[in-house]
């Protein structure tokens, strides 16, 4: 049996075994479902995102050419610039604070000894299994600027500090939302770096210790190259999802009275929800993308010189 | 080193604390009447405790109808998911076909084009088929999930040959190789992706609110958010204790199955989304 198997694969690197029809039908039929899912409601929307982006609709009366007309209209519109400043800002907070916070809790319970580490896992993960329309009502009374706001309140009562109005300050919003959009994915990350810590041997450590390293010494030296490849993956994923900020936001300050919370992903869902400009929300909505991709590109081309691969 | 881990504990507990406060604030203010709220915000018990905020808020929204909608919604999206990604993912790591590649190329290419940048045609093409305002709105878009195929390709590939090849030799066909040999073996993979596939559509807000309009269709997470905003920023207690309904079975269940839960989503939820 392992005989024939092995001499199976072994021949099949080989040269390009004809494809029998009978194969061809039984791929087709596996792969239809998922297919004609992929195509009607990612790729048919994609295109047609594409088309509509080049043209003036409202999805009611007549379609009109407009080329590159409503790139140029958002790239010049002071609104839609101001949504791609609030989404970097936004990211700019989330993914260093968020990861750094993360990799450090992570730290810090793996070497942790007894069975500690497994309650403090699931107090963190809480958060990442909650929805996020609750998540953000909670807060919305945690940060509020009147005298239910516990947060300032006890800013005032314990510290003497006036703390700012987070959800309706242009300025402060998107700290605000920073902070809850921290803690709803802070869990996630620290069991996705404690998976990474926990493939790393214990004997480098051990070995670094003997060679007279610290702890410092040893995290910076040994722990984080080796994590550094769990660090970039999750840096990209942090970086996209940063970008399609949205849910908690609409919930947590309703941007359509504070404009310091309207991001890309509000602007695409205003312009095609709410003023029916379907053009617009589409090239709103490729900018988007190529923003994803560039930035994506741009940590693949950082990923050289900053993540150690273990070969 | 008994020191460094008392200290140890004693941070990670903090930050523990400051994780769980926003879920016992959460708690405490949904017992809490208006006038306590007006007077004295800051106490941290309840003064009286006013548990009439829960049957208030119960029977304000029709909640259990939403309940329902969003089990079963989470139910059919998890196992039409689960069948069609196994059946592709079967076929990628298992038959040899012109255009595998190809095709394969495909499915991660569209994986990284983000719903929020397709959302304004795929209404359009729902609106065509007569999908708006109704669960096949939420279900079969949903279905569409190159990571799923991904996610169980890697499990299939690691099935071991020897296995497929006996069952043929007994006579076997594709179809019963697949439903008795592959995916009983691929199934710590299927538990996995369905657990991060049935939280993604449970706690799904996006979707739900572009496609439906009529209450009796909404999920969970939609009829809360029409709940407080209907209700503005007054009554906390209420607002709060609609969210405590809308969030404390979910609790439940994550505390009985935290263990797989987590496991899930750290091994593979890097790329649900």
């Amino acid at each position: 049996m392992a005989v024939l198997t092995k001499a199976r694969s072994a021949a099949v690197p080989a040269a390009p075994v004809k494809v029998r029809t009978r194969d061809g039908w039984w791929a087709a039929f596996f792969l239809a479902p998922q297919v004609a899912a992929l195509l009607a409601f990612l790729l048919a929307p994609l295109v047609i995102a594409v088309a509509l982006a080049f043209v003036q609709w409202d999805g009611l009366t007549e379609i009109r050419w407009a080329g590159l007309g409503n790139f140029a209209a958002q790239l010049t519109s002071p609104e839609f610039l101001r949504a791609v400043w609030n989404t970097v800002k936004l990211g700019l907070i989330t993914v260093p604070v968020g990861l750094g916070l993360a990799v450090a809790i992570a730290v810090g319970l793996n070497s942790l000894k007894g069975r500690a580490a497994n309650v403090y896992r699931v107090v963190y993960f809480t958060p990442v299994v909650t929805s996020s329309v609750a998540v953000a009502l909670i807060w919305q009374v945690i940060l509020a600027s009147d005298e239910n706001g516990v947060l300032n309140t006890s800013l005032k009562r314990w510290l003497g500090v006036t703390g700012p109005d987070w959800l309706g300050d242009p300025g402060w919003v998107i700290v605000a939302v920073a902070i809850v959009t921290i803690w709803s994915s802070l869990g996630l990350n620290v069991v996705i770096f404690l998976a990474g810590l926990q493939t790393i041997p214990p004997q480098l450590l051990e070995a670094a210790r003997i060679d007279g390293a610290g702890p410092w010494r040893a995290f910076r030296s040994v722990t984080l190259p080796l994590l550094s490849p769990t660090v970039f993956f999750s840096t990209v994923v942090a970086v996209i999802s940063s970008f399609q900020a949205f849910d908690q936001i609409y919930v947590l300050v309703n941007p359509e009275h504070n404009e310091g919370a309207r991001t890309i992903v509000y602007e695409v869902w205003r312009l095609g929800f709410k003023e029916f400009e379907l053009g617009m929300s589409s090239a709103a909505a490729l900018i988007l993308l190529v923003l994803t991709l560039l930035a994506t590109l741009a940590q693949f081309a950082a990923q050289k010189r900053l993540v150690h691969y273990d070969t | 080193m008994r020191r460094g881990q008392i200290a140890l504990h004693g941070m990670l507990a903090a930050g523990g604390l400051l994780m769980l406060f926003p879920f016992v604030w959460m708690l405490l203010t949904s017992f809490k009447g208006v006038r306590q709220m007006i007077n004295d915000p800051m106490a941290w018990l309840p003064d009286p405790w006013v548990p009439q905020n829960y049957p208030e808020a119960l029977g304000k929204m029709p909640f259990g109808l939403a309940y329902w909608n969003s089990f079963y919604v989470a139910v059919l999206t998890v196992g039409l998911t689960l069948l069609t990604s196994a059946m592709a993912a079967y076929a990628f790591a298992r038959i040899r076909f012109r255009g595998s590649g190809a095709l394969f190329l495909l499915f991660l290419v569209t994986q990284m084009v983000p719903v929020q940048v397709t959302i304004v045609p795929l209404y359009l093409v729902l609106a065509r088929l007569g999908w708006v305002d109704s669960h096949l709105a939420l279900i079969v878009p949903a279905i569409a999930n190159p990571f799923a195929v991904f996610l169980l390709r890697q499990f299939i590939r690691a099935v071991p040959l020897e296995l497929e090849e006996a069952a043929k030799l007994d006579g076997a066909g594709r179809l019963r190789i697949f439903w008795s040999i592959v995916l009983p073996a691929i199934r710590p993979g299927l538990g996995a992706l369905g657990i991060i596939v049935f939280l993604t559509s449970w706690n799904s807000f996006f979707f739900p609110m572009i496609f439906l309009t009529s209450e009796e269709l909404f999920t969970v997470p939609l009829l809360l958010q029409r709940f407080a905003s209907e209700r503005g920023a007054i009554d906390y207690g209420l607002i709060l204790a609609a969210s405590a309904i809308s969030v404390i079975p979910t609790l439940i269940a994550f505390l009985i199955g935290q263990k797989r839960i987590i496991n899930s989503l750290a091994a593979s939820g890097l790329g649900g989304r």
